[in-house]
């Protein structure tokens, strides 16, 4: 938000009138501040009041419920980004630590997240004990490894391809490592960065949904939340309760996508890299109004004033030298050596540490019954996304050729991403109890309820992005049927696509762990398959089977992201991107 | 006496490749620059004039020899000077006002003198009312005009430019010359030198009072020429006509000579030559346009005019066509030789099979591949394998770019097919050659 320059205090004072539109603004931004003061307090209660107050199925509890939610949401998000500024920069920055971190990220984003939860919840807890906070913290915890990584990736990459030209810049005018973050890498990577952030917010709303109500061996915490909320609603069978909060999600995303991710997208199109103007800007009303409150503006004055002084600082470090000299390469490659070396051992002895606990408790006849379980849940994933894909593709291609609709649409299926599917699972389980259906079947189509609508927004942004031209010489030549499906929309769409299948994919794995296994009431289903052996071993403490199980479907999904989502990726990249 | 401002000594600049002989950028460059003169670098482009300037600048090092300004040695970037870039460099994020106060912020310039400072400096070079614009906003002459007023606003004492005008259309880099010109003969501008590095001929007679000619493979400067017209100097003028084909016919001239066994200019011999990716079509183009249009022979500046080409291009494409044998360049001029004026009458079908024969008999890569497909039973071969092969020669771009250049030659005279998914090369066919060296 770039300002002109400060006028002369006489005008200035003029200026201190509100105008209208702080009519609007300035009691939104109070109200969320009062909001958030005393919910925030609320959550340092003393774990014994949380463990006695039920969670209360009445609707009017929601609201409060629901900002208890989204702050949580808003807290982990802020570890995200700190989190990736340290760790990103770091990976980019140091060729060594590189090499070490960029896998691990990998990895990472590999590994069911919701797994972690029963470790993290048992170490937090011990952190402060007797206390809320440290349930707290797991739940945030547990939220912030469903964006981090991603996030942190995509800054990483960010930094590795800012422009030279812009780098030389900085140098030769002698910036230092402070300024030139804050001028150079930050705004560079921020369009990417915010793109992710928006991706983690949708995984985001399914995490902290599962991860208020938690139970490890048996330790129960249930944190005032809407997903404590409907576990509550699934243990009472009461499916009007389900319905609330359903309908508030619906509302609180709203919110959110409004008055928060609507603006920062319209303010961060400043930071597009192409220096042609683009078509269309990104709007958003919020935004209007700040910039328009004059009270609003006049009280950010200060704010925005001390961060520009900040960041305009030459250091908060000491200047990093200019790498100057020329490395000498032998020593350089033998220091490479012992340093890959080093690494090398640590992950050795990481895989001796988990082989040999596990080992202490199972044999190869539990690693073999859980491959099989991981190859179960691997077809799962494969029919559905297929299924998905099968159904969608058609649907999103037919809308994204007609701007009208997709304009409608698109907005429609990102909302559908980003609302926590699970809320959704009582309505099917129930429905599933009362017609006494296969649970091994009927269980599947949850994994891709929330994951499916990567696939439709993704087809929908590819049909749309198409070049009328080649549509014209198609229709020109008259192209038709399945000639014109083969050749023409299929070839267009498929990097689009391909991007909504992986992330189809990776999100279905994770739900695996939440929807093989379901309850209503003290009805149970089970399906067979790995995220239905990682959630028994979470919810009986069985540490041991959920270290084998988490590494086995980190394993699988990382030999499917290597064997199948890559090289199909590098294929698109090559061969179908279009302009 | 005027005492030297900078004073390059014998600088070398070298990269060390593994399993290889290092590369050599730069060798033994002397170059000595005076207050208050204009002085361009000018030469082909990878002839490292653009590491030089780096190397003054102080963003890289020397790996040999004495850098020294002012009669100190260059340690890294300092105030003293400031660089213009080819491709303007601007921080999209950040507007006009901002993108020129970014060197008084490293200099920690107080809030309200650095503003004053940019907002000076942004009117001098004729951009008022756009401070608060950002670059997207702006044309391509007006993002060049603050990439100098970033650069004049630190007051730097030499003043760096690279390429600064070769990313413009012909008539806004002449307006932004000239007015350029004005500011410097009007001593308006605190710098008290300028080093300019260009591949535009035109533009260094125009703008310098010294030129000084690289070459290529290492980077050298082999020749130095003084300009002595008055400002502001005219384009027509005979003198400056002459300048201008005098130097057309040194960076000729001088590449020819380079290589005795005539093989064009390209440096190195045999396998070792880098060829440029210079299109078919503009070969024939040429040909065609010699034939029809000049009797056969041409100034180059001339061709350069016609064909609407940067000097860079048309040296390259020259090159090329004299390396196969249908062009010879000598002193400025190029002339068709008697297989290019056969070329140029025949049909598109017979053309194929004398541009085969030429590329097989006068491009050691192509004969050489042509060999080891011959020898493969299924006559194809992974592009890896020459890839690897040439890196012993050249750097990895260079090889790159050669064989692409030789594939797409080999694929319009249908020697070679290509399947890029494949990254394959198949022999098509040719299994008798019948032109000879």
């Amino acid at each position: 938000m770039s300002r002109p320059l400060l006028p002369p205090i006489s005008v200035r004072s003029a200026r201190l009138l509100p105008s209208r539109w702080d009519l609007l603004a300035l009691p939104i931004i109070l109200a969320v501040f009062v909001l958030f003061a005393h919910t925030a307090r609320s959550m340092s209660a003393p774990l014994s009041v949380v463990e006695t107050a039920a969670i209360s199925l009445d609707p009017s509890a929601l609201p409060a419920y629901a900002l208890m939610t989204t702050l949580r949401m808003l807290a982990a998000m802020l570890l995200s980004i700190i989190f990736t500024f340290t760790y990103g920069t770091l990976a980019a920055k140091s060729r060594r630590a590189g090499a070490l971190m960029v896998p691990t990220l990998d990895i990472l984003q590999s590994v069911p997240i919701l797994g972690f939860l029963s470790f993290t919840v048992t170490a937090f807890l011990g952190l402060f004990p007797g206390n809320q906070l440290g349930a707290e913290c797991a739940a945030v915890f547990a939220i912030f490894t469903s964006q981090a990584w991603n996030m942190a990736f995509s800054f990483y990459q960010s930094l590795r391809t800012v422009p030279a030209d812009l780098n030389e810049v900085t140098y030769s005018f002698g910036l230092s490592g402070w300024q030139r973050f804050w001028r150079l890498e930050v705004p560079f990577g921020m369009p990417g960065l915010i793109w992710n952030m928006m991706m983690s917010m949708s995984g985001g709303w399914f995490f902290v949904v599962a991860s208020e109500a938690i139970s490890v061996g048996n330790t129960t915490i249930t944190l005032p939340g809407v997903g404590s909320y409907v576990a509550t609603a699934i243990a009472y069978k009461n499916l009007a309760a389900v319905g609330w909060s359903l309908l508030t999600m619906l509302i609180v995303i709203t919110l959110y996508d409004q008055l928060l991710f609507r603006p920062i997208v319209a303010w961060a199109d400043k930071f597009r890299f192409e220096d042609s103007a683009s078509a269309e800007v990104p709007r958003s009303w919020f935004l209007d109004l700040l910039n328009r409150a004059r009270w609003v503006q006049e009280s950010a004055g200060p704010v925005s004033l001390a961060a520009r002084q900040l960041i305009r600082r030459r250091s908060i470090f000491p200047r990093a030298p200019l790498n100057f000299g020329e490395a000498n390469p032998v020593r350089e490659k033998w220091i490479d050596r012992l340093w890959y070396a080093f690494v090398g051992l640590i992950a050795v002895y990481a895989v001796w540490q988990v082989f040999t606990y596990t080992r202490s408790a199972l044999g190869w006849g539990d690693v073999v019954t859980v491959v099989g379980y991981g190859l179960i849940t691997f077809m799962r994933v494969i029919v559905l996304i297929a299924l998905a894909s099968l159904f969608w593709v058609p649907i999103g291609v037919w809308i994204g050729m007609r701007p009208r609709w997709a304009q409608i649409a698109q907005p429609i299926a990102q909302f559908m991403a980003a609302f926590p599917a699970n809320l959704m699972f009582p309505v099917a389980v129930a429905l599933i109890v009362r017609f006494r259906l296969n649970a091994d079947v009927w269980l599947s189509p949850l994994m891709v309820l929330g994951t499916q609508w990567y696939i439709l927004f993704n087809v929908i942004a590819g049909a749309s992005a198409f070049p009328s031209d080649l549509k014209d010489v198609a229709t020109g030549m008259r192209i038709k049927g399945w000639l014109w499906w083969r050749k023409v929309a299929l070839p267009g769409i498929f990097p689009y696509y391909l991007t909504g299948a992986i992330t189809a994919s990776g999100g279905s794995w994770n739900a695996s762990v939440v929807s093989e296994i379901a309850s209503w009431g003290n009805e149970k289903l089970e399906a067979h398959g790995l995220g239905a052996y990682i959630a028994k071993a979470t919810e009986s403490g069985d540490y041991h089977r959920l270290v084998l199980g988490i590494a086995v479907m980190s394993v699988f999904v990382t030999l499917l992201n290597r064997t199948i989502w890559r090289p199909l990726y590098n294929y698109a990249e090559r061969r179908l991107k279009l302009g | 006496m005027n005492p030297d401002l900078l004073s390059l000594k014998k600088i070398g600049k070298s990269f060390p490749r593994v399993g290889n002989d290092p590369l050599v950028v730069l060798d033994n460059v002397d170059l000595q620059l005076k207050s208050g003169e204009i002085v361009s670098l000018l030469g082909r482009s990878g002839s490292g004039k653009s590491t030089l300037l780096r190397i003054i600048s102080g963003l890289i090092e020397a790996s040999s020899g004495e850098a020294e300004f002012k009669g100190r040695p260059i340690r890294g970037p300092s105030g003293e000077m400031a660089m213009v870039f080819q491709s303007f460099a601007l921080f999209p994020w950040l507007t006009v006002l901002e993108n020129v106060e970014l060197g008084l912020i490293a200099m920690e310039v107080p809030r309200d003198e650095s503003k004053k400072r940019a907002r000076h400096a942004i009117e001098l070079i004729g951009l008022s009312g756009f401070e608060n614009a950002y670059p997207r906003e702006l044309s391509g002459g007006m993002r060049q005009r603050v990439g100098f007023a970033r650069a004049l606003v630190v007051q730097p004492t030499l003043l760096l430019m690279d390429e600064p005008f070769s990313a413009l259309d012909v008539l806004t880099a002449e307006t932004l010359r000239t007015d350029f010109l004005d500011l410097w003969v009007e001593g308006r501008m605190p710098i008290k030198s300028v080093l300019l590095v260009t591949h535009n001929i035109e533009e260094a007679v125009l703008m310098c009072d010294r030129i000084l000619i690289f070459s290529s493979n290492p980077g050298r400067i082999a020749e130095e020429v003084r300009v002595n017209l008055p400002h502001p100097r005219n384009r027509l003028d005979p003198t400056f006509r002459k300048i201008v084909d005098s130097i057309y016919a040194r960076m000729t001239t001088h590449n020819a000579k380079q290589s005795p066994q005539s093989d064009g200019a390209f440096p190195g011999l045999g396998l070792g030559m880098v060829l440029p990716d210079v299109s078919t079509n503009l070969m024939s183009g040429l040909i065609e346009n010699l034939a029809q249009e000049h009797k056969g022979r041409a100034d180059l500046p001339v061709i350069a005019a016609a064909l609407q080409l940067e000097v860079d291009n048309l040296l390259h494409l020259a090159e090329t066509l004299q390396l196969l044998r249908f062009v010879e360049l000598s002193e400025g001029d190029i002339a068709l030789t008697a297989a290019g004026t056969r070329y140029a009458n025949m049909s598109s079908d017979d053309r194929k099979d004398l541009f085969a024969d030429h590329l097989l008999a006068y491009v050691p890569l192509a004969a050489h591949m042509r060999r080891v497909l011959e020898e493969r039973p299924d006559r194809s071969a992974r592009i890896s394998r020459f890839l690897e092969e040439l890196e012993d020669y050249m750097t990895e771009d260079n090889a790159k770019e050669s064989l692409k250049a030789v594939i797409a030659w080999g694929r319009y005279a249908e020697i070679f097919s290509y399947s890029e998914s494949a990254t394959m090369v198949v022999l098509l066919r040719r299994d008798a050659v019948t032109a000879t060296p």
